[in-house]
């Protein structure tokens, strides 16, 4: 019987632990997965696959200094074994190289953290004949990613770490013949048909809206609804950079002005770095236990993400975060907005489902701009009149969540992240949807 | 080099399938990424990777299995787990390729200086440290990085029908930014970064213009600091090349992507506002504008011989003075859409499947120098180096923002203005196009980081234009 991926990673660790020499301490990761891929496009299998693949992370630390090599681990033991001992004499030969490290940080403690999740996962003919029977007369197009996934930490001063999960996320838009889209996810660790079912029936719904003529709006500001997928862009954005203890420190944040004391959004928006209950592994990449850490307090910048590095260098203590300090399971609180009521509130406005592509046009004024995309509608005295065509917005987060945020909804939606950018990502975001009384609609 | 090759192909051999056709896409690569951040030397970080992708066949549908065990027992188990999805999809394919074409050429591609044995990682260090250390001792000068990332891929493809294609291509990505602030506002100026790489040796550390440029990027983000917003309004617009790049490749390149217009990206990179009915005929933009697929260009990024399906890569127009001619599609979208296209099927490694991709996307030169170029303005604005980039999912509707902007007035250039953004419709923008620098204005630039399909794969681009000059577009600065 082959050994599990556990076993693989307790091996490799035995292994490096035997070849340590004195006066060396290491770190070692270990991430895993096998993947099921399958793509859509028209309701029909466009492209199908399934991925194995594990690696290790190996940080070598030694009289002040320490590098880091990643390599891919193929399953046979004694030949990841050969690989271990390689990685290890390469940073043994460049440690001698580096001047001494004045931000090296070792966490010293022998925390220990399992977690292990094994539902199971529908089998890949009941996925594709649900599609077929619910969708298959519609043009769905998106993907199916499921398998487990795998995450290990050890370190020399004992800390030991495993997450273990299957999951699952069906992402997928349906497309009305003129061109307008409704989008929907269905993901999690334990599937059931109904309930994706059920997904596919709202979608299709919406779905209705978008036959009625496409009406284009010139720029301006517009009282717009914000829906949590939409948030979940912005709060992406925010992401980048926004809560890092060093982009803060060194005027690359576009929340500098915030965290400064110099702005402030409106009392309704308190941001927390919620791991507890999140599907993120416990501990970061760095190998610390993760904490949940209050970002913004009622609109006040509290505090930020601090890596070991940063904590290092900026005298700061640290608190979880990963080495590139964005959040893994952004929480924004609820508001008193009942989403029942989200279309009478609205009034007359837009109704943005999503948003698409953000990025800066003013970092340090935290001015983003983006676009509509998906099952975005124009509203008259809360009545859709129907999807808007693509529209760009060029605005300020002190506006879009300060001075022109009017609620927040009560309810919230747990979002799960679909990158697969080298492999599975888990995090994830849990948003409300958002109510401003302007939105600056540029093109 | 290929040291695997010899091992691989007689695995390939001794493997039983049932398919009517597959292959083996095996894929080595490893990396070595340094940094001097604030005079610092950051931990060195090395990866090591190894896999490959079987692909099968089996009436006319196809599926994939990748991994890293590459054992003969792991290999056929590989083949085996993608023969059985194959079976279990054919009722639900989209697709039917029995009548696809398959290749079945031989060859072998090498990048430039390939075997030039480049410094050893100490002196990559100095180099860097000396870079860090020439930054000017000023209290607004808050972050600033040195760094080097190289890269190596060795990549065999293997098929039933006799192919066997094996490239190996060395990619260096220098870099070096700095970030001035003053509390309020900051702001940056960089080098290279994700808008530098080429294949080859050393010498593209030269071509980068990284050493010693340490003091004036660092004097540029100052100005920057100091400088007034950019104004709004509409003014001709000299694009320079690190620019140009990042404009072709978001309103030329992911437009002209032949599986977006056939909708496969429809749920995530998005579709298109060119439709398969355009080439041929569409004017995409003014008779200026030559737009090329040029895998020729040694150290261009994504110069190859032949593309991930096995493909003969040439260079090729796709728009001839502003006429549409072919998409940027490979043999499975030429087979799907029965338009010519080109050899751009290509995956990020070994464990994600060929799709249709940017490679080497280029503007011709034309006959201005870049004197002319500014000669010929009357209102208008430089602007240099892109830091942000957005645009709509159909590739029209697009906001780009650079780091460096200097005004034109009566063919001078005069001040320095801060956060240069400008926005525009890709479908109306080409048809400004009113002049095209000379070779003397071309660069060969790209970027490692082009992200698309699901699952997700990013890739190395190439893209090399000339400075390009656009009559009235939209321009405008930030709040700041």
């Amino acid at each position: 019987m082959s050994a599990t991926p556990q076993q693989r990673f307790e091996q490799l660790l035995s292994a490096l632990r035997a070849a340590l020499q004195d006066g060396e301490q290491f770190t070692l990761g270990f991430s895993a997965e096998q993947s099921q891929f399958i793509r859509f496009n028209h309701a029909k299998v466009r492209q199908a696959g399934e991925v194995s693949q594990a690696s290790a992370q190996l940080r070598l630390v030694r009289d002040g200094r320490q590098a880091e090599q990643q390599f891919t681990l193929c399953g046979d033991a004694e030949l990841d074994r050969q690989r271990l001992h390689e990685a290890l004499e390469q940073l043994r030969q460049t440690l001698p190289l580096l001047a001494l490290d004045p931000y090296l940080s070792l966490d010293d403690s022998a925390w220990q953290s399992h977690s292990q999740q094994q539902q199971a996962l529908p089998d890949t003919a009941e996925v594709l004949a649900l599609v077929e029977r619910e969708a298959g007369q519609l043009d769905l197009v998106g993907i199916y990613a499921a398998g487990p996934i795998c995450r290990g930490f050890a370190s020399s001063h004992g800390a030991f770490g495993w997450h273990q999960a299957n999951s699952f996320n069906f992402d997928w838009s349906l497309f009305h013949a003129n061109g307008q889209a409704v989008k929907a996810n269905y993901a999690g660790q334990s599937w059931d048909a109904a309930a994706m079912v059920e997904r596919l029936r709202l979608s299709r719904e919406q779905l209705a809206f978008l036959g009625r003529p496409a009406i284009t709006l010139k720029p301006g500001s517009y009282r717009a609804y914000l829906a949590p997928a939409a948030m979940d862009e912005i709060a992406g954005m925010l992401g980048w950079g926004g809560f890092s203890a060093q982009a803060l420190a060194t005027g690359n944040s576009p929340l500098q002005r915030l965290y400064s004391g110099d702005a402030q959004l409106s009392p309704l928006v308190s941001f927390d770095e919620q791991v507890s209950g999140s599907l993120s592994p416990a501990f970061s990449d760095e190998g610390l236990p993760r904490r949940d850490v209050r970002l913004i307090g009622e609109g006040r910048g509290l505090e930020r993400l601090i890596s070991a590095r940063s904590a290092a260098e900026f005298a700061l203590t640290a608190n979880g975060a990963d080495s590139y300090e964005a959040p893994c399971a952004l929480s924004l609180a609820p508001g008193n907005l009942p989403s029942a009521q989200i279309l009478q509130r609205l009034g007359t406005g837009l109704y943005i489902s999503n948003l698409w592509y953000l990025n800066y046009s003013d970092l340090p004024a935290a001015r983003m701009t983006g676009l509509t995309r998906f099952a975005t509608f124009w509203v008259e005295d809360g009545q859709i009149q129907g999807p808007v065509s693509t529209m760009r917005f060029d605005d300020t987060l002190y506006n879009l969540l300060g001075n022109q945020l009017e609620d927040l909804t009560c309810e919230r939606e747990l979002i799960l992240s679909t990158s697969t950018y080298g492999q599975r990502h888990t995090g994830s975001s849990h948003l409300p949807g958002a109510l401003v009384k302007g939105l600056t609609l540029t093109l | 080099m290929f040291d695997s090759s010899a091992l691989l192909r007689q695995r390939f051999a001794a493997l039983r399938s049932t398919a009517e056709l597959f292959s083996l896409r095996h894929v080595k690569q490893s990396y070595q990424g340094l940094s001097v951040r604030r005079n610092v030397t950051e931990p060195p970080f090395f990866s090591q990777d190894e896999g490959a992708m079987l692909t099968v066949r089996i009436n006319g549908v196809e599926a994939y299995a990748a991994t890293a065990d590459l054992s003969q027992a792991g290999l056929q188990q590989a083949l085996q787990q993608a023969e059985a999805l194959a079976r279990q999809i054919a009722a639900h394919s989209l697709l039917d390729l029995r009548e696809h074409a398959v290749p079945s050429e031989r060859h072998e591609h090498i990048s430039p200086n390939f075997e030039q044995s480049l410094p050893n990682l100490a002196d990559c260090l100095d180099l860097l440290a000396a870079e860090s250390a020439s930054v000017p001792k000023d209290s607004r000068l808050v972050d600033w990085q040195a760094s080097l990332g190289i890269s190596r891929v060795e990549q065999t493809y293997l098929n039933s029908a006799g192919a066997e294609l094996r490239h190996a291509q060395r990619f260096l990505f220098p870099g070096l930014g700095v970030t001035a602030s003053d509390g309020q506002d900051s702001q940056s100026r960089s080098l290279g970064r994700d808008n530098f790489g080429q294949q080859g040796g050393f010498e593209i550390i030269q071509r980068c213009g990284l050493v010693g440029a340490a003091r004036r990027v660092a004097d540029e983000a100052l100005q920057l600091l100091l400088a007034p917003n950019t104004p709004s309004g509409p003014r001709d617009l000299l694009l320079m090349p690190d620019q140009m790049m990042l404009q072709i490749h978001e309103s030329i390149g992911h437009p002209l992507e032949m599986d977006r217009i056939l909708g496969d990206e429809r749920n995530y990179a998005g579709t298109s506002f060119v439709k398969a009915s355009d080439f041929g005929h569409l004017q995409y933009g003014s008779t200026l504008l030559n737009v090329t697929f040029d895998p020729t260009i040694d150290e261009e990024l994504a110069s190859y011989s032949h593309d991930d399906d096995g493909t003969r890569a040439r260079k090729q127009f796709l728009i001839r003075q502003g006429k549409l001619l072919r998409p940027l599609g490979g043999a499975l979208s030429q087979f799907r859409s029965g338009l010519d296209g080109v050899a751009n099927s290509r995956a990020c490694s070994w464990n994600r499947a060929p799709i249709d991709r940017m490679a080497n996307l280029n503007i011709e030169p034309g006959d201005q120098s870049l004197e002319q170029l500014i000669g010929g303005i009357e209102r208008g604005i430089l602007m240099r180096t892109n830091r942000s980039w957005s645009i709509d999912d159909a590739r029209n509707k697009f906001q780009f923002g650079c780091e460096w902007g200097q005004l034109i007035e009566e063919g001078q250039l005069k001040g320095v203005v801060k956060n240069p953004n400008y926005r525009g419709i890709s479908a109306q923008f080409w048809s400004n196009l009113a002049a095209v620098g000379d070779r003397s204005t071309f660069q060969v630039l790209g970027t490692p980081n082009c992200g698309k399909g699901e699952p997700n794969q990013v890739v190395r681009v190439g893209h090399a234009s000339p400075a390009c000059v656009f009559r009235q577009i939209d321009v405008f600065g930030g709040d700041a």
